[in-house]
């Protein structure tokens, strides 16, 4: 026979105003299998805490129900006093009379009525309640960071100083990412290189920072605290090791005019490259698509079509026989922070997203991209930093500005504001009079969001100092007229039309993540909304985490971020990481599924329904080693008690413990009284 | 494959080498033309800026008369019907009580189940059929494809291709062996509607239109509308000033035709103001010679057929 107390909390007058908590606790006395009742004022305060340790020692209660808030609350509370009283804390639950009954009813009788029915089924519960044991993992204490932009870079460094192993994953040849694009940075105009670049160093001489660049994620298996995961290290066609970084090769490259990705497609780069001189690491890599060597090859080509960048190699590090390698290792947390690319207003667009062919961009050579100013306004750019326009290399004396292309525009597929634009613009305007005193620069714009330290005054300085036109407005068409670019656009403050001879045209266009986001995110079993990017677990409260347990997030692949947001959202997963790294092992709450083998017939609905990737295959084979059955067994590590399986498996062979059919009827039932 | 065929108005009269070279160019693909017994007008005039729904029932009448006659799908070559057509059955589908209304001055059945299709989508959709049948490849033609307002607008009813970015017309051109230009204007407004009243307006919109054309290097501007035709076509006079070649206009059709063979006279390329005789020499005498001497005396170009 259970002896179940009951604990009635008055919470002050939050309960005590419309619950009569005595008739509540008088009336839960005569419940069979109640051996103790009692209410008081504030039951979590440490004489209610102690009545409750008390009946359990005196009375040797096999279960505590305390009538009071949501267990969101108090659960904790209320267990560690069940706990240390000697009773198992997961024979202690919580009927909520606050939050779902005094709170949200005025009428004392039938609330106190109601505030009685649901302990009494709280009470059939916890006469059911089993113990439970708290499940304890050990934790690989090594990260994974996922990309080696500015917000992998910081996750990196502050879990490497916090002196935890660190693995940073990036695909391209090079560490860096947008940031290292980049020519000035606002609010402070300060160079994006110059602060960058130490960072960089500091994470290829970190010695507890390991850099795979060039490699990207190929599997991921396993749980918090025991990933494994498989990285596929790209064939450099160089071998880092032997390579000394002289740049020779580069010199000798007869392919000299690839479009060059970190310029933007402004500048040209040879087949065998460094993306840019401060490169980490400063290793070339030779592009296969482009190299006069492997089109060769893959024309079917005995002969060797070049080979020069080899000849050259004082070291011997070219090697065109590379393939890609594979590295399997195991880590206990992982950092997504994949970043974002451009929206691209050509016309290669995925089929929910319309483009803007009326821009007429890739087609109107003087129309440009913000990234593709930054390179133009940047000392390392391919123009030395001098703002020259790409059609004739003439320095443009009218430049226009066009704001939210592609953000903020359902009708083009994309909703969402991209938070950077407008500091960037401004930023623009900025580095463009500075560059060219006698320049006129004109933004088109719909709002100005300039939320953040020194933003709006940011923006005011472009205006007021330096002299930017701000048109409130869009621009419908943009045409090449000779050699400017006409601009029809609209001023909707004066309500008309204006149409300005512009000599460069730049669209702030939208942020959006990485290609390749939703392949990743799948198989890090994390979800991600219609755009792509990476759904944090709570948009308040827990934002660099995760709805999978042990993967954080930081920077643009979870939303639009700037510069300071990115750093800051690393430095939080960073310390998110240090902290569950403080401990050997972890503790989870033993509310997970268990599968009974015995009922398991093995037709795997759950495994297809598990969102959380944690129903495993087992074998059951007899003492001579023949396979009986494959049955389902669930990774308690993994699992997150959602309960999707237990409602999902036909021969009812899934339980979710503490939370069990047979609990859940006893509840029901308990109310039908 | 099988189409109601609704010529409206101007396809019986100033657009009449639209209508020619419609017939004998799908005729050519294989397409069946039906034309609509008993057709009425469209509304397009004056119905659709005075009476809703008038502007609605008269052309759901058109389209309750394709029914009757077992029709799935109509070809309205000129813009303006394809328009109305296009948005009274859009209307009509979205709003039941506008249906009722329409239901009770039509008298007659109508399920509103006929689709409206428009030249340049039924040609782009033939292009496989018109590749393989081109006999004289318009090679070294270069073509400014005009697409004006009503053909793609809205893009919820016109919906064959993007109204800011299209690209139907320039894929047919493709495929009669000329080479579209890329130019500007191709989506701006002749003035159509203000051409008897504003005539002065009209003459500064088509000057830009053509002269953008010219400045593309194009040989003749491609309209799938009889309104941007006279417009451009009958206007050009009016635009062209001392010294300047005038630009033949001609329907999408006529160029389609003039690849597949069809006899020039036929498409009804001698009704136009502005000669054609330097396109249909140039498809009468592939491979292309460089820049045939074009410029006769407008006015004398009408009825040379």
């Amino acid at each position: 026979m259970s002896r179940i107390g009951v604990f009635v909390c008055h919470c002050g007058e939050n309960i005590g105003r419309t619950v009569d908590a005595a008739r509540v606790a008088r009336e839960l006395s005569t419940l069979p299998g109640v051996a103790h009742s009692e209410d008081y004022k504030y039951m979590c305060s440490d004489p209610g805490q102690a009545l409750i340790k008390n009946a359990i020692a005196e009375k040797k209660l096999t279960g505590v129900v305390v009538a009071a808030c949501s267990p969101h609350m108090h659960e904790k509370t209320f267990r560690r006093a069940c706990s240390s009283a000697g009773l198992n804390p997961f024979l202690c639950e919580m009927a909520n009379i606050r939050e779902h009954c005094s709170w949200i009813h005025g009428e004392r009788e039938r609330a106190t009525d109601k505030a009685v029915d649901l302990t009494r089924f709280i009470v059939e519960k916890v006469k059911r309640n089993v113990p439970l044991e708290t499940i304890r993992i050990p934790v690989e204490r090594r990260a994974l960071v996922i990309g080696g932009g500015i917000a992998g870079i910081q996750a990196a460094l502050d879990i490497a100083d916090g002196g935890r192993e660190v693995v940073l994953v990036e695909k391209e040849p090079s560490i860096g990412g947008h940031m290292s694009q980049l020519s000035e940075t606002f609010p402070t105009l300060d160079c994006s290189q110059c602060i960058l670049t130490p960072r960089m160093v500091e994470v290829y001489q970190h010695p507890r920072i390991k850099l795979l660049a060039y490699s990207e994620v190929d599997e991921v298996s396993g749980y918090i605290g025991n990933f494994t995961v498989k990285i596929r290290r790209k064939a450099r066609s160089v071998d880092e090791n032997l390579c000394n970084g002289c740049g020779a090769c580069q010199k000798v490259c007869i392919v000299k005019k690839v479009a060059s990705e970190f310029d933007a497609g402004l500048g040209k780069r040879t087949a065998i490259y460094v993306p840019f001189p401060q490169a980490v690491p400063n290793i070339p890599v030779i592009d296969r698509a482009n190299c006069a060597h492997f089109k060769a090859k893959a024309k079917g080509l005995k002969k060797d079509a070049c080979g020069k960048c080899k000849e050259e190699c004082a070291r011997g590090a070219v090697d065109f026989e590379q393939v890609d390698t594979f590295v399997t290792m195991k880590v206990g947390a992982i950092v997504v922070a994949t970043g974002y690319q451009l929206y691209s207003i050509g016309k290669e667009q995925p089929a929910t997203l319309k483009g803007y062919g009326e821009y007429g961009y890739g087609t109107i050579p003087d129309v440009i991209d913000g990234l593709q100013f930054e390179r133009l306004a940047s000392a390392s750019g391919p123009t030395g930093g001098k703002i020259l326009r790409p059609s004739d290399g003439k320095e443009p004396k009218r430049v226009v500005f066009l704001q939210c292309i592609g953000s903020r525009d359902p009708e083009k597929g994309i909703e969402y504001c991209s938070k950077i634009c407008c500091m960037y613009v401004a930023k623009h305007t900025m580095l463009y009079r500075h560059k060219v005193h006698d320049g006129e620069a004109t933004v088109f714009y719909m709002d100005i969001r300039a939320g953040g330290k020194g933003y709006e005054e940011f923006v005011r300085r472009a205006i007021e100092e330096d002299g930017a036109r701000y048109v409130r407005g869009r621009v419908a068409r943009l045409v090449r007229d000779g050699d400017v670019v006409k601009v029809y656009g609209f001023d909707t403050l004066s309500g008309e039309p204006m149409v300005i001879d512009a000599d460069l045209v730049v669209l702030a266009t939208a942020m959006r993540p990485q290609p390749g986001i939703e392949a990743l995110a799948q198989k890090l079993s994390v979800s991600y909304d219609g755009h792509g990017f990476i759904n944090e677990a709570h948009p308040k409260l827990r934002p660099v985490e995760t709805n999978t347990a042990g993967v954080y997030i930081a920077g643009a692949c979870q939303a639009p971020r700037d510069i300071p947001d990115a750093v800051a959202m690393a430095s939080a997963a960073a310390s998110k990481i240090l902290g569950l790294f403080s401990q050997e092992m972890l503790e989870r709450e033993p509310t997970v599924a268990k599968v009974d083998a015995a009922l398991c017939a093995g037709c795997f609905h759950c495994e297809r329904v598990c969102p959380y990737g944690a129903v495993e295959r087992r074998e059951i084979r007899d003492r001579k080693g023949n396979l009986l059955k494959v049955v389902a067994e669930v990774n308690g590590g993994v699992c997150q008690g959602c309960g999707t399986c237990q409602a999902t498996c036909p021969s009812k062979a899934v339980e979710l413990q503490g939370f069990t059919d047979e609990q859940i009827f006893a509840q029901i039932n308990a109310l039908a009284i | 494959m099988k189409l109601g065929y609704y010529p409206g108005c101007s396809l019986h009269a100033t657009g009449r080498e639209y209508g020619e070279s419609t017939v004998a160019t799908l005729r050519a693909l294989e397409v069946e033309l039906r034309e609509i017994d008993d057709w009425s007008c469209c509304g397009a005039t004056s119905a659709h800026a005075t009476n809703h729904l008038l502007s609605v029932a008269l052309p759901a009448r058109n389209l309750a008369l394709a029914e009757a006659q077992g029709l799935d799908e109509v070809l309205a070559p000129c813009a303006a019907c394809f328009s109305r057509l296009a948005t009274a059955r859009h209307e009509i589908a979205a709003d039941a009580a506008l249906a009722q209304r329409v239901a009770s001055v039509l008298d007659r059945p109508f399920t509103n189940h006929v689709a409206v299709r428009n030249v340049v989508d039924v040609l782009r959709a033939s292009i496989p059929a018109l590749k393989a049948k081109v006999m004289k490849p318009l090679a070294g033609m270069k073509v400014a494809c005009y697409y004006g307002c009503l053909l793609l607008r809205p893009t919820e009813i016109a919906g064959f291709d993007d109204p800011e970015a299209p690209t139907s017309m320039e894929d047919v051109v493709r495929a009669t062996g000329a080479t579209p230009v890329g130019w500007n204007m191709r989506l701006e407004c002749c003035g159509a509607a203000l051409s008897l009243a504003r005539t002065s307006s009209v003459v500064r919109l088509g000057r830009a239109i053509v002269e953008d054309a010219r400045r593309a290097g194009a040989d003749a501007i491609a309209v799938a509308c009889p309104m941007c035709h006279s417009n451009l076509d009958f206007r050009q006079s009016a635009m062209t000033r001392r010294g300047e070649a005038e630009m033949p206009v001609v329907y999408l059709t006529e160029l389609v035709g003039l690849a597949l063979g069809i006899d020039p006279a036929e498409l009804g390329l001698g009704r136009h103001f502005v000669s054609t005789s330097s396109l249909v020499a140039r498809a009468a005498a592939p491979p292309p010679a460089p820049a045939p001497a074009k410029v006769p005396q407008q006015g004398a170009a009408k009825g040379v057929a």
